[in-house]
């Protein structure tokens, strides 16, 4: 399921995710048979009556891959599910913002991403159900990590305007051959007590760049924009102040994750590549970088680009410079004209529980945004051959308990991408850093208006 | 001397239709273009209006209902904005470079076509192929070949010893590059127009001034291209409709992105619209542009029309050539009666 904060990695992750999501499903498809454990009485169901729900997502989410459609109607025979898919998150957001607009057409339930969720907060709170008001309303929101509620909630708590579904705690993957070719140290322990600090990132990156062992061509870090939209978030504020009002100039989190991710550029530790881009996903497996910021959901990417020949050479360190912070996440909301409201309600609150959650990580790579089912054996324990055999639960649990949030805004997605994209000709075309940083407050300029 | 009875001074009669004013046929014919004109009301018509009035309103899709008025603010902001005038200038560079080596080709291969070549169905149908590919997989595949880091063009340049180009990011290569994409789809279909238009031109004119000692290149001149006039005026006026709304392949060239580079190196006028409308949101902006765009092309489209009358009107003068060209230097026995 593409967790994008930019409309390029909405697009660009869908093939693979949709790949992923079937390998994954191939080789766990018990998902149906320890799922039906609440009552099925009509109740629960939010109806009796025989119902069709129309659920509205993008890209590839992976209920239906992981076998929930299937399980829920064992749970509540009279509902029937139907997906309304539109493969790029930009595009769906688009359609929503028409339905909403127009006040018709809106599905029982609607996929909400981390990019547009601020903008639904902001602006539509009043057309969802607020599920503080729901009846489980204090049962719903002791699930989530305070901070996934709060991104969906108005600033005051009133409002909250879906339930999540997975989120993105990042750490740092890289290719563990590469490193020792280039004689640097290659285990996940040591790597985490080298990697503390970005600065100490691009000191090792350094380090990497000027070995003359490691594969001729090849960078430490995939992009200078992999460092910035990682510092990005690590600040008191990203792109926007508390009101969730654009602040780009006076942001600490803008501010300090330039410094990191220029100086990484200049120093030419990056290999220059567009994130999510087809040279880019082509490294994966060609070893133009050894390292990227990494949230879970990258690693069904990873394993779709480099393959099953780059299986044990890939690793991931249990760190992330500078601190834990979240890259992706989606929320599911019901929109209150929805024609089956109550049906919706309870369907949404059923993919949110734990059990669920947890059949969701494990047939897909989702991480639980629900903190019980983060914390459950399954999730908790889990290990990734594919990643020499990292203790993935533990490592994305850790940081997930650790995460540091600011706030978020309307126009965050559009940010991103004009600091990025001018990343890319610093590192590239050997634009100054003043010079880029100042085209892209004129480029954010377009978008804030 | 069936040359002189088929040129087209002597055979085009048929006057009689032109007199028969029955009122009931008009009628019908009136009731048999009514649902084009339905179907154009709705969704040429109503947006047209519809995109002028948003555009006198600071609107964004996610706060629709509370768009409100701001008179003309957001051309005054375009006008004065250096993306637009970024997108403008691309606009005509990319214009220029992929229409003028394309209409010329096209020009050529009809003409070669026109001959009698030994699989000249082959040759007819494959010159299409580039029209009848999808947009995207053109673009893809030459986004590929394009490749800076891996691609074949940059390949075989390095192959021989040449320096590598930067096609993605450097401006003119950028434009290069994508003006390509453009020749490479569209040229067969002009060639394709081209050819239907010389297949009018009398093989007698041919024949003609073939007899009179006119060599390929002559006739080429001096048959083909007066005859052809209307017909490449056609497909100029296509052409440049096209090349001030091109989209697809900067678009695509760019993995999707609509600003046409990192640089905005090859961003047009129909990308900037774009971007401002559904990746900034910002519709009134973006509605604009639209308008703006449109008095663009209804400028070019007029001066094309304007430089071809002056053109016309200076031939039909008493010493000028005569419009369809069967008077030229090299074929004066034709005429002589």
């Amino acid at each position: 399921m593409p967790r994008s904060s930019t409309h390029r990695r909405g697009a660009a992750l869908l093939a693979v995710a949709a790949l992923g999501a079937f390998v994954l499903a191939g080789c766990g498809s018990k998902s149906s048979s320890d799922s039906g454990t609440g009552s099925a009485d009509a109740g629960p169901c939010g109806t009796t009556a025989d119902t069709t729900l129309t659920v509205g997502l993008f890209g590839t989410f992976g209920f239906k891959e992981a076998g929930l459609w299937d399980a829920y109607h064992q749970v509540c025979p009279n509902i029937t599910i139907k997906e309304d898919v539109v493969e790029q998150s930009a595009d769906y957001w688009t359609r929503l913002k028409t339905r909403l607009a127009s006040g018709s057409g809106l599905d029982d339930v609607q996929a909400i991403e981390i990019g547009f969720v601020a903008d639904v907060v902001q602006n539509h709170a009043d057309q969802f159900v607020n599920w503080n008001t729901v009846p489980n309303a204090t049962a719903d929101k002791a699930e989530f990590y305070p901070w996934k509620w709060q991104l969906a909630s108005t600033s005051d708590g009133a409002t909250t305007v879906g339930l999540g579904t997975d989120i993105g705690p990042e750490a740092i993957c890289y290719r563990s051959d590469l490193l020792k070719q280039a004689g640097l140290p290659s285990d996940p322990a040591t790597l985490a007590s080298k990697w503390s600090t970005w600065d100490d990132f691009i000191a090792f990156g350094k380090q990497y760049d000027a070995s003359s062992t490691k594969p001729s061509g090849s960078h430490f870090v995939d992009s200078a924009a992999s460092i910035f939209s990682t510092a990005v978030y690590q600040g008191d504020e990203a792109y926007d102040n508390a009101d969730g009002q654009p602040d780009v100039e006076n942001s600490d989190g803008v501010k300090n994750a330039w410094t990191y991710a220029s100086q990484a550029a200049q120093d030419g530790i990056t290999a220059g590549l567009a994130q999510f881009t087809p040279a880019w996903n082509k490294a994966f497996s060609s070893g133009a970088f050894a390292a990227l910021a990494c949230p879970t959901w990258m690693m069904g990417y990873i394993q779709g680009q480099a393959g099953d020949n780059y299986a044990g050479k890939w690793d991931i360190a249990p760190v992330l410079p500078g601190g834990a912070t979240n890259w992706g996440g989606s929320w599911l909301g019901v929109p209150d004209k929805a024609a089956h409201k109550a049906a919706a309600i309870a369907l949404v609150e059923w993919l949110s529980a734990k059990d669920q959650q947890v059949t969701m990580w494990k047939d897909g790579g989702h991480f639980p945004s629900n903190s019980d089912a983060a914390a459950a054996p399954a999730v908790a324990t889990a290990k990734s051959d594919y990643f020499s055999n990292a203790p993935v639960g533990q490592i994305f649990g850790d940081i997930s308990s650790q995460m540091k949030i600011p706030p978020i805004g309307l126009y965050d997605t559009q940010i991103q991408q004009a600091l990025t994209t001018q990343l890319t000709n610093v590192e590239t075309k050997g634009t100054s850093p003043d010079d880029a940083f100042s085209a892209a407050l004129d480029a954010i300029k377009q978008v804030t208006g | 001397m069936t040359a002189v009875q088929q040129s087209d001074v002597i055979v085009r009669p048929r006057p009689a239709r032109r007199t028969r004013t029955h009122l009931p046929g008009r009628r019908a014919a009136y009731g048999y273009i009514l649902p084009f004109f339905l179907v154009f009301a709705a969704f040429s018509v109503y947006p047209w209006l519809d995109t002028a009035w948003v555009s006198l309103h600071d609107t964004r899709l996610s706060t629709y209902d509370q768009s409100s008025w701001i008179g003309l603010e957001n051309y005054r902001n375009l006008l004065t904005n250096h993306f637009f005038w970024n997108a403008f200038r691309n606009t005509i560079t990319i214009g220029i470079i992929s229409t003028v080596p394309q209409l010329c080709m096209a020009l050529g291969i009809a003409h070669l076509l026109n001959y009698r070549l030994r699989g000249r169905t082959f040759f007819r149908v494959a010159i299409l192929m580039p029209y009848a590919t999808s947009l995207a997989a053109a673009t893809v595949i030459f986004a590929e070949l394009f490749d800076p880091n891996l691609g074949l063009v940059n390949w075989a340049l390095h192959t021989v010893h040449l320096p590598t180009v930067d096609w993605q990011g450097s401006k003119w290569p950028s434009q290069i590059a994508v003006s390509t994409i453009v020749t490479w789809r569209w040229t067969g279909y002009n060639a394709l127009i081209y050819l239907a238009g010389m297949q009018t031109i009398s093989t007698d004119l041919y024949e003609a001034a073939a007899m009179d000692g006119a060599g390929r290149w002559a006739q080429f001149r001096h048959v083909t291209l007066p005859g052809l006039r209307p017909t490449i005026l056609f497909t100029i006026v296509v052409s440049t409709i096209g090349a001030a709304q091109l989209f697809g392949e900067p678009l695509l060239y760019h993995n999707g992105l609509p600003d046409g580079g990192t640089q905005g190196q090859y961003q047009t006028l129909g990308l900037l619209m774009y971007q401002q409308g559904w990746t900034n949101d910002r519709l009134g902006l973006a509605s604009a542009t639209a308008w703006t765009m449109f008095l663009i092309i209804v400028a070019a489209v007029g001066v094309n029309l304007w430089l071809s009358r002056r053109r016309e009107r200076h031939e039909r003068r008493p010493g000028g050539r005569r419009r369809h060209g069967v008077v030229t230097a090299g074929v004066p026995e034709v005429t002589a009666r």
